[in-house]
């Protein structure tokens, strides 16, 4: 199976988080490809349509928290960290509000909208600002959890969702563990520390890997702050090769993420798998993938490096 | 309440601003200077709060958007006996509570943590949203600056106020007709103020921002009104009370040393430092 992280977020607010009163979800007029269109039908009087005003709503969302709400504010990855990035820093994140911002469409898989659409630095943006958790879920039923998890905790919180469908790595009885990573399968050669997306695609490459006699340690790093530092010191240890795979570009993210911790605690040889300092285009989202080096070869041709 | 009390406590407010910008060697006197009138009637004769209770759940709410006006917010807030006098002098030092800008994480009776001109009024609709979804009563102001209403950000939310037809939320805007770089009309127009609110679908009600009747009036004619947010626009004088100050752009932001102190203090208070 195959599900998009954004429709895992719609499903929930339609058949859980409604039930929470504090819950209020916003929107910029794109709760149709966000999903969050969802809440509206359940709960009308606490789904609030904003309008094309991204920095609006962000500063909204912020004063309902401080009346004890719990809003959850929802547009395109690009849109929030982005456009409305100061408004979530100075309003939200300044004075460590209660607001969560469920990000879709993030990275290349938006596709055929293009550059201009597809945020490839909203990690590295949200990663930098204090007070703020960075959460990038490999799966939908990741999604699932790390959202009801993240209305359990008190600040701000960047969910970031995609528009894609991805394949379904967790089972039903997945425990999503805040700020620790899940790892996936047990190697010394070489770990695929991977986040989002690339997740199944560095399990996929542990696989081919296996092949060759190589086995790779494979870790999904959900919450990219903060950031469960033990494991990857552990695994740069145990392995001596890091090979980080994101959506996103190589400046900022989960690669510097983990670069950092091991420059500090352990200096240990890294590949980077991600967008290289460059902005995506038009295509099909697979097609996107391929072009830009985000592939199973390239993880693989990484970790035999 | 009779306008010499509100008057003799003005003078008092201005001369605590004047008296902690000076000790703190930098910060905006002009803007907090034509705001404190408004200030004045909210926090003694208007709003529903509480000192000992600053978190009350049904008080009344204020965001300072133009949060440079802080030393005006603060002198309110230490009268008001949010915190000792003492705060005051510390205003922008290192380990204060009291920041450059409003911090309400660091300052009792601080309702949004402000500064960054353009983003009071939303977090102010976010507070009457909720205040509607919670079925409460309490009401919500807030005071933008005439050059914060060039961000657009203002007009987003101005958008959304009416929107939502947040009645329980007053706007005042402090029309003093000068920016830091020069006269608004200069920068860039912002008139008509009236005009454009109502045509957002606003309330709007013009008056002297330094007529305590005229203050008293425009929230109680504004608290009548009903399925729209109400924008008070108030023609003040930036600086207003220091007659050096008055209506001299070089105020918005640089703080008096000790001896324009001391003739500031001679004015207001007859000279007691």
């Amino acid at each position: 199976m195959a599900t998009a992280t954004r429709a895992a977020y719609g499903k929930l607010l339609e058949t859980e988080l409604y039930k929470n009163e504090d819950i209020v979800v916003l929107d910029a007029d794109l709760g149709n490809a966000t999903k969050s269109i969802a809440f509206k039908k359940v709960a009308p009087e606490r789904y609030l349509d904003m309008g094309i005003s991204e920095a609006d709503m962000m500063g909204t969302a912020a004063g309902l928290a401080t009346c004890g709400k719990i809003p959850i504010a929802s547009t395109f990855a690009i849109f929030a960290a982005g456009r409305a990035f100061e408004q979530i820093r100075n309003s939200i994140c300044y004075p460590r509000l209660n607001v969560k911002i469920a990000a879709t469409h993030a990275g290349l898989t938006v596709g055929e909208d293009g550059g201009s659409h597809q945020a490839i630095e909203d990690i590295s943006l949200m990663r930098s600002l204090p007070n703020m958790t960075v959460i990038n879920p490999a799966d939908a039923k990741e999604a699932e959890e790390a959202i009801k998890a993240a209305i359990q905790y008190y600040g701000p919180v960047y969910i970031r969702l995609g528009r894609a469908a991805v394949p379904d790595i967790h089972d039903e009885n997945y425990q999503f563990n805040w700020g620790k990573g899940e790892v996936l399968s047990e190697g010394d050669d070489v770990a695929l520390v991977a986040t989002g997306i690339m997740v199944a695609k560095a399990m996929e490459a542990a696989k081919e890997l296996a092949k060759d006699g190589i086995h790779a340690r494979v870790i999904n790093i959900h919450t990219i702050k903060p950031l469960d530092e033990e494991l990857i010191i552990e695994t740069a240890k145990k392995t001596g090769h890091i090979v980080t795979c994101e959506e996103h570009s190589v400046i900022g993210g989960l690669g510097s993420a983990v670069a950092e911790v091991l420059a500090k605690n352990c200096p240990t040889r890294q590949d980077f798998i991600g967008v290289q300092d460059v902005f995506g285009q038009s295509g099909k989202p697979a097609e996107l993938l391929e072009k830009y080096g985000l592939t199973v070869e390239a993880i693989v041709k990484a970790a035999k490096n | 309440m009779a306008n010499e009390e509100a008057m003799k406590r003005a003078r008092h407010l201005r001369a605590n601003i004047v008296r902690m910008l000076t000790k703190a060697g930098s910060g905006h006197p002009g803007g907090s200077l034509s705001i404190i009138d408004i200030l004045n009637v909210l926090y003694f004769e208007e709003m529903n709060i509480d000192p000992k209770n600053p978190k009350m759940e049904d008080r009344d709410r204020f965001v300072l958007s133009k949060g440079h006006a802080a030393p005006a917010l603060y002198a309110v807030l230490a009268e008001k006996g949010y915190f000792p006098e003492e705060e005051l002098w510390k205003l922008r030092k290192t380990g204060a509570i009291l920041q450059g800008h409003p911090d309400m994480k660091k300052i009792p009776g601080v309702d949004m943590s402000t500064g960054s001109l353009g983003q009071g009024l939303s977090a102010a609709n976010g507070m009457a949203i909720a205040a509607k979804l919670n079925k409460k009563s309490y009401r919500v102001y807030a005071a933008a600056g005439d050059g914060e209403i060039q961000e657009g950000q203002i007009w987003e939310a101005a958008m959304s106020a009416a929107h939502y037809k947040l009645d329980n939320l007053i706007l005042f805007v402090d029309w003093n007709g000068l920016q830091i770089d020069g006269p608004n009309d200069e920068v860039m127009t912002v008139a008509p103020i009236d005009a454009k609110f109502r045509a957002f679908g606003w309330n709007v009600i013009s008056i002297n921002g330094h007529d305590y009747d005229a203050i008293r009036g425009a929230i109680a004619a504004a608290k009548s009104v009903k399925g729209k947010p109400t924008a008070i626009v108030a023609t003040t004088v930036k600086g207003k009370g220091v007659s050096f100050m008055e209506n001299q752009v070089g105020w918005h932001g640089k703080a008096p040393n000790e001896e324009q102190c001391q003739e500031a203090l001679k004015e207001l208070e007859g000279g007691e430092a």
